[in-house]
């Protein structure tokens, strides 16, 4: 299980955990849960379009996953009354990918096992080549995390307090997004369009149950991403069984776990 | 005519199939949609889809029709979600989203499991991305029930829907039962889903739902008006959508037609696009705190989309 190409698996995995966790940690605060669903998933219609090019997925990956990230934050963040009007168009952005990846996959004739490891996850064939472009996207988006940690702070979760400040919420948001996006380009190989979702929503919203300090919960939320992974990989190694289900299904756990530790702790919890 | 439509169009039985079928998706999914944008739902909209795979999935697996494994799945998931979504917005999209996860998760398995068995490999390209082409005549006549128990549903609903789709808090003073209302409207969405996703796809069935309603609550305020525009608007786009892909047979490359899928929804983006050039009618001063949870009564007509 350590050997050899398994041991890009486990590298390449916890890589991507440590940005989900923390880009995870952001989204649930800031309440753009669909657009991290949106934009791992558009993406997905990017690497099907580069690999009809013939040239690397990544690249596909990230020209749409940045297009996606510019399309919900160009005419989804303008003006009040946003909520509604922002969720129609990330799912307008998010179709629009999906059709033209619907396009490429039917023009390019490719077996539909390519397409399935690009939605679902195909951890374990990770080259050596494709660790190093994973563990530098990863570090650039710990960084542009890390510079902008109070604007992010400030604008989720106080967005009045913000804009009084004279820190523009339109900008943060549009800053988050197009950073989750290069995120989600170098996970989507790893462990798949539809799960990458799970992996940021299911351990952040697990930490912000249990406890209410955003330090700890960041810390938290990286914690149960690698723990998820971890197990998923462990498991799906044994079982043959895709890790997406994995994936998945302990991200659900960790979530209703958190859900039952702040409903029966109580305050007790939540203020620790 | 036949600059626009390739010879045989209306001959084929496939082609009238699929007509029809678009038919009936394009009228449930546009009325539906228009309450579904109004709510704030179009996340759980497309997550029903998604989830929807997974029935879509596991009926592969078993080996029955599609459509009864998308709407089995819609319905479970449109309870669960109702059963740990907490009221407010922001938690409501997280409990979505892990509903989602999970059931992808589970998708992913029947999918993988199915392979196993069959050895056929392009199951999962049509549960995800669908093809109306392929809809057997056969069922026709339950995905048209369907589409009319929802619509049925929704009609009957429709006054207490928006009542508390645009103030929740004054629809209960009324002593209206919000949840009761909202489970049986995501019931409604979970039927005409599925039916959008044996059409189009389960991923794509959001591009009929939301496009067409997103673009007639921009053109109109009138909620009766923005379910007619916006049926309408589905329906056109669905035919185009279909003929235009019975014409990509001739295109390049040759002999292999463009999906439905794909220029249905490039219509749909077309369509809200132009929505945009319209000059925009304000018709009542706009509360600066009408986000989330506090909307004055006099928002009582369609937020803006």
């Amino acid at each position: 299980m350590f050997t050899g190409l398994m041991l890009n698996t486990w590298v390449a995995a916890s890589v991507v955990a440590v940005i989900a966790g923390m880009t995870g940690f952001f989204a649930v605060l800031r309440g753009s849960t669909f657009a991290a669903h949106a934009i791992p998933n558009g993406a997905f219609a990017g690497a099907a379009g580069a690999s009809l090019l013939g040239i690397n997925v990544i690249w596909g990956l990230a020209v749409f996953a940045v297009g996606g990230a510019l399309g919900i934050g160009a005419l989804g963040t303008e003006g009040r009354g946003r909520k509604a009007r922002h969720d129609v168009v990330t799912a307008l952005t998010l179709v629009v990918m999906l059709g033209l990846g619907a396009l490429f996959v039917s023009v390019s004739s490719q077996y539909a096992e390519k397409t399935y490891s690009l939605l679902f996850g195909e951890v374990f064939g990770v080259s050596r080549g494709e660790v190093l472009p994973i563990l530098g996207l990863g570090v650039a988006a710990g960084l542009a995390i890390g510079v902008a940690f109070r604007p992010l702070m400030l604008t989720g979760a106080v967005p009045e307090v913000a804009e009084a400040r004279g820190v523009s919420t339109r900008r943060a948001e549009l800053y988050f997004l197009i950073v989750m996006a290069l995120a989600t380009s170098m996970t989507v190989p790893v462990v798949g369009a539809l799960l990458m979702f799970s992996l940021m929503i299911g351990p952040a919203a697990a930490a912000r149950s249990v406890t209410a300090r955003p330090g700890t919960a960041l810390a938290l939320s990286v914690l149960i991403a690698l723990a998820t992974v971890w197990l998923s990989i462990a498991l799906s190694y044994e079982t043959n069984w895709p890790l997406g289900f994995f994936v998945g299904t302990i991200g659900a756990f960790f979530y209703l776990t958190g859900l039952g530790a702040r409903t029966f702790g109580g305050d007790r919890i939540r203020s620790a | 005519m036949h600059y626009l439509f390739e010879p045989g169009l209306l001959s084929s039985g496939p082609v009238r199939t699929a007509l029809i079928v678009g038919t009936v998706v394009a009228i449930t999914s546009g009325v539906i949609g228009v309450f579904t944008v109004l709510r704030g739902q179009s996340f759980a909209g497309h997550s029903l889809a998604d989830v929807a795979t997974t029935g879509g999935a596991g009926a592969f697996l078993v080996g029955i029709n599609q459509f009864w494994g998308f709407l089995a799945a819609g319905i479970a998931a449109a309870a669960l979600m109702e059963a740990i979504g907490v009221q407010r917005r922001r938690g409501r999209d997280v409990a979505t989203g892990v509903v989602l996860g999970a059931a992808l998760g589970a998708a992913a398995l029947f999918l993988y499991l199915g392979t196993l068995h069959t050895a056929t490999t392009g199951a999962s390209f049509t549960v995800l991305f669908g093809s109306i082409f392929v809809v057997s005549p056969d069922t026709v006549p339950a995905l048209a029930a369907s589409g009319v128990i929802a619509l049925l549903v929704t009609a009957v609903l429709s006054r207490t829907l928006l009542l508390t789709s645009v103030s929740p808090d004054l629809a209960r003073a009324r002593g209206v039962n919000v949840r009761l209302v909202g489970i049986a409207y995501l019931g409604a969405l979970a039927v005409s889903v599925s039916l959008a996703a044996v059409a189009i796809g389960a991923v794509l069935s959001t591009a009929l739902l939301i496009g067409p309603s997103a673009t007639a609550l921009r053109v109109t305020k009138s909620p009766a008006r923005a379910m007619a525009v916006s049926a309408l608007t589905g329906l056109a786009v669905t035919w185009l959508g279909i003929v235009l892909a019975y014409d990509s047979y001739y295109w390049p490359p040759r002999g292999h037609g463009w999906p439905v899928s794909f220029f249905v929804v490039v219509l749909v983006l077309a369509a809200y696009l132009l929505s945009y050039a319209r000059p925009r009618r304000r018709l009542a001063p706009r509360s600066p705190h009408e986000e989330e949870g506090c909307e004055p009564v006099s928002a009582l007509v369609a937020p803006e989309v």
